[in-house]
């Protein structure tokens, strides 16, 4: 840096100088119109999370109905058309409103700190899909709140949701809310796989990338690649329902199998686009704890891929009941043991890490032994369902119920709670509160073994899932009390954590940039960050950047008074180009509103759509209207 | 009797198989999982915290060759079990090769239509939400669906075969032992998914074969008064508009046929045991004790209750 220009950042500048001068060029507006127009990725993130454990505590309270429901036989708390709306909005909030939008918001909250960016790439596309998720959980939760809730299961098989079995709106409502979700969601991936591929601090070459950040990479094109097969086929399920075309109606040549291997094929992935962000988190909170580099590290990342790669291979399994050809399913057994050998490899090299490492049992390391503990199971129980046989008599009962709960709570909801104790002191700068995140874990890992531990023998013993009750000769009501019991103590260690984070987001100990002794980028800049994240873009010169050297290098001379990123090139994150970063903008929201309005009123006439085309070219045209900037003129 | 977990059908007898090796070699590959971790929490538990060398290279050594060994051992193990899958699989195919009895089962929103087939049409016998079975024979059923999808499940004989409309289905069973065994939908097919079962009687050839021949036969004639109030009934009310009964008018094939209706153990797919009273109590009003259900509310005094479930007591 020869020449001495004033707008860049230089050595010449002190720290408190070139903070001022970020903060005045990336700060948002003040007040409510900064919060509409706001593009800082920890915002929205933060935004997200909130939304998305909002979400989960409903959904969770639904399953708690449930629970007090079964608890007896023949009980008469809920009748059977509620209970369908029940188990319907509780694996259909728990998968598209909880499970992927928090793995996603995780990912915007930290993948730009972790890859050592300013901003995460296309914000706005980022702003727009978070108000489309609002929109869309929204519309079905006032939808079940005035008696309107889907009913015809999460899955919504047809012809059950078709238009002859669910007549009324319930169905439709299901049907738009999918649309709403993973159209916020495929936004969310294009942005982190835009911001991971080409934002990533100079010198995090592919092979220095962290774990987590690989795993957000993988869940990411993943997503791009299963949701439109979901949105695809609830489109066609609306279309059956509203303008009379017959995609699944075998009277007139369709398929309702059709429906099934669309949904599956996007249904089956899902579970790992849940998963791998999670096993992502898992590998941060082992390195950081076991003060050591997971170990294996290439092995992790071929194993991720893999598992990514395997996850659209299975989809069948869900379908083996349904008489499709023997040899093909047989090919669906194989596919569906196999993927648990990259799973494996983790778990395994976990395990070594902390054999190899000093590990410190903190809050987040205990939540990654129970999920080891508790995730195992559900993996070996997932092989047994890979068997077409067995899978015939385990179908459809309570021992796929307790399977997949041991899955996504063992393999996603404990990672995530440890990631909450792990990285709440970055995103609020206080540390949880350690007493009460070990009574959380252990009320969590208890209850949670008493509800589902059990679901496995009542579905050998012959209980199908989805149904509202059951007679008393049949003997199960003694499991389904205790499993109740359990659910007490769920919520119970729920409203713990939810407790603790009040209590410590006011008063907990401070934390500093680093509490842990973290090695990666994230832990390099003040907990919470300013909204341009770093002072100085770092650079990474290891593959652990805050263990390698005793002081972080930094890169000098990006812009600060305009918004600037610097990209790198893909595979070696060597510099590449300085960009231009766009700033806050109201339009995203007014293009949230046009899309969610058309969406909405499209329920009630076809017309919608072409009318609702109007408002959403308009606000886009806005959105993309040049500025007249010289770098957007050529006249650089 | 209602579980997988007693196998008392060919079909259930090699599921059994696959189970019990799965959970052995599940358990095992567990038990070592867990094993290796408690291994690794204790080790430091016990070690003091800073004299620990940062990177062992003899130590990465072998866990490296711990991790291949792993590999290879997980290799061995999911092959394994997949080889017994596919064994199975095909020894399903073959079982039950050579069925002496054929029925065709429809299954309807929210209850089971029972057809035995037979080349001579006055040997067809007609039923509803209970199949009898000789005990021994491989039996061959079409499974069917009126409407949605259902599936049709008896843990103690068979995994589950899906009903889907459109898609006629072929299953083979072939129970072992005489005994009373439960089936019930396991597809999620609406309102009533949790009130659809299904009584499998297995029992032996001659009882069988004398059931199947009353089956033929059409009900008696009913003599006493207040059965024959019951009759009147049946004809002039909304009932004949949905069921069907052997040697009367009614032959509307809507609801489930009721020529035998008094030799039936439940009401209602399952619902409630088959007695006088339940039987009063479904009449009164079918939506109180099975909300969503097809049969619509019949309003009708008490007496000619009371004179329809007489008469359908005689339904023998």
């Amino acid at each position: 840096m020869s020449v001495r220009d004033p707008s860049l950042d230089g050595e010449w500048l002190d720290e408190a100088t070139t903070h001022a001068r970020l903060e005045k060029t990336w700060s948002a507006a003040p007040g409510l119109w900064g919060w509409l127009t706001t593009l800082d990725h920890k915002r929205i993130g933060v935004r997200y999370i909130v939304t998305a454990f909002v979400f989960f505590a409903l959904a969770g309270l639904l399953a708690f109905v449930m629970r007090l429901q079964l608890a007896r036989a023949e009980n008469h708390l809920v009748g059977p058309d509620l209970y369908n709306q029940l188990f319907t909005m509780h694996g259909s909030t728990m998968m598209f409103l909880f499970a992927v939008p928090i793995m996603e918001a995780i990912a915007v909250y930290l993948v730009p700190l972790m890859v050592g960016t300013r901003a995460i790439a296309f914000p706005r596309l980022l702003a727009f899909s978070y108000w489309i998720y609002l929109f869309g959980g929204m519309m079905l939760w006032i939808a079940f709140l005035l008696n309107v809730g889907p009913d015809a299961g999460w899955f919504a098989y047809t012809p059950l949701s078709g238009p002859q079995y669910s007549p009324g709106k319930r169905v439709d409502i299901w049907a738009q809310m999918i649309t709403y979700t993973e159209l916020s969601g495929i936004a969310v991936a294009i942005c982190v796989i835009g911001t991971i591929l080409k934002q990533r601090a100079p010198g995090m070459a592919l092979n220095r990338m962290p774990l987590f950040v690989w795993a957000m990479l993988v869940m990411s094109f993943m997503v791009l690649f299963a949701m439109p097969s979901v949105m695809i086929a609830s489109t066609f399920l609306i279309m059956d329902r509203l303008v009379g075309t017959h995609f699944y109606n075998p009277a007139e040549g369709g398929d309702s199998l059709l429906w099934q291997h669309l949904f599956w094929f996007f249904g089956h992935p899902e579970v790992y686009i849940i998963f791998i962000p999670a096993l992502g988190m898992v590998s941060s909170i082992v390195a950081t704890f076991a003060r050591r580099p997971v170990f294996a590290y290439p092995l992790m990342v071929l194993a991720l891929l893999a598992t990514g790669l395997f996850a659209f291979g299975l989809w069948v399994h869900h379908m083996f009941a349904t008489g499709l050809p023997r040899l093909g399913n047989s090919f669906y057994t194989a596919a569906s043991m196999v993927i648990s050998i990259p799973t494996g490899i983790q778990i395994f090299s976990w395990i070594a890490t902390m054999w190899l490492g000093r590990p410190r049992f903190t809050t987040p390391l205990l939540f990654v032994v129970g999920f080891i503990v508790v995730f195992v199971v559900g993996g070996l129980t997932g092989v047994m369902l890979a068997s077409v046989p067995l899978d015939l008599q385990l179908h459809d009962t309570y021992f796929v119920v307790g399977h997949f709960h041991y899955v996504l709570i063992g393999g996603a909801v404990f990672p995530l709670l440890g990631a909450v104790y792990y990285w709440f002191p970055k995103v609020t700068g206080r540390l949880l509160d350690e007493r009460l995140g070990k009574l959380n874990f252990w009320l969590l890992f208890v209850g949670f073994n008493i509800t589902f531990l059990p679901m496995h023998y009542l579905g050998l013993a012959g209980m199908p899932r989805r149904i509202y009750t059951y007679s008393a000769g049949l003997g199960w009501d003694g499991l389904n009390l205790l499993e109740t019991g359990g659910a007490v103590l769920i919520a119970l260690s729920m409203l713990l954590l939810a407790f603790n984070v009040v209590k410590s987001a006011r008063g907990g100990a401070m934390a500093g940039a680093n509490p842990w002794n973290a090695d990666t980028l994230e832990w390099a800049t003040p907990s919470p960050p300013p909204t341009f994240n770093f002072n100085h873009i770092p650079l990474a010169t290891g593959s652990h950047p805050l263990w390698d050297a005793e002081r972080l290098q930094v890169m000098r001379g990006l812009k600060l008074d305009e918004r600037e990123l610097v990209l790198t090139s893909v595979l070696d994150a060597r510099p590449d180009l300085r960009e231009p970063s766009v700033p806050p903008s109201i339009w995203p929201l007014l293009a949230a509103i046009a899309v969610g309005t058309m969406f909405l009123t499209s329920i009630f006439t076809p017309w919608a759509v072409v009318v609702g085309m109007v408002p959403i070219a308009i606000t886009l045209t806005a959105w993309f209207w040049p500025k007249g900037r010289p770098e957007e003129e050529g006249e650089r | 009797m209602h579980s997988a977990l007693q196998a008392l059908g060919v079909q259930a007898q090699h599921i059994e198989v696959v189970w019990r090796t799965m959970l052995w070699v599940c358990g095992v590959m567990y038990v070592l999982v867990i094993a290796f971790l408690i291994f690794a929490v204790s080790r430091h538990r016990r070690a003091s915290d800073s004299v620990e060398p940062q990177n062992d290279s003899s130590q990465v050594r072998r866990m490296s060759i711990a991790l291949g060994s792993w590999i290879g051992l997980m290799t061995i193990g999911l092959f394994g079990l997949a080889l017994t899958s596919f064994l199975t699989d095909r020894a399903l195919v073959h079982a039950a090769d050579t069925p002496q009895v054929t029925l065709k089962i429809t299954a309807h929103q929210w209850w089971w239509q029972v057809e035995y087939t037979d080349p001579d049409p006055s040997r067809r016998v007609r039923t509803a939400n209970e199949i009898h079975l000789p005990a021994g024979a491989p039996v061959h059923l079409e499974l069917a669906s009126d409407d949605v999808i259902h599936s049709f499940w008896v843990p103690n004989l068979h995994g589950k075969r899906d009903m889907i409309p459109g898609r006629p289905a072929q299953f083979r069973l072939q129970p072992l032992r005489a005994g009373l065994y439960r089936g019930q939908c396991a597809e999620f097919c609406g309102l009533q998914h949790a009130h659809m079962a299904l009584d499998v009687i297995v029992e032996s050839p001659q009882d069988f074969a004398a059931w199947y021949e009353r089956q033929l036969a059409n009900p008696p004639a009913v003599t006493e008064a207040r059965a024959t109030r019951g009759h009147e009934v049946f004809m002039t009310s909304a009932c004949n508009l949905c069921h069907a009964i052997a040697g009367t008018d009614a032959s509307a094939s809507v609801g489930p046929d009721l020529s035998h209706f008094a030799g039936r153990r439940t009401i209602a797919a399952g619902t409630l045991p088959n007695d006088p009273d339940n039987l009063r109590r479904w009449l009164e009003n079918p939506q109180r004790v099975k909300p969503g259900n097809r049969m619509p509310v019949v309003t009708l005094e008490r007496d000619d209750i009371d004179a329809l479930v007489a008469y359908l007591g005689t339904l023998r």
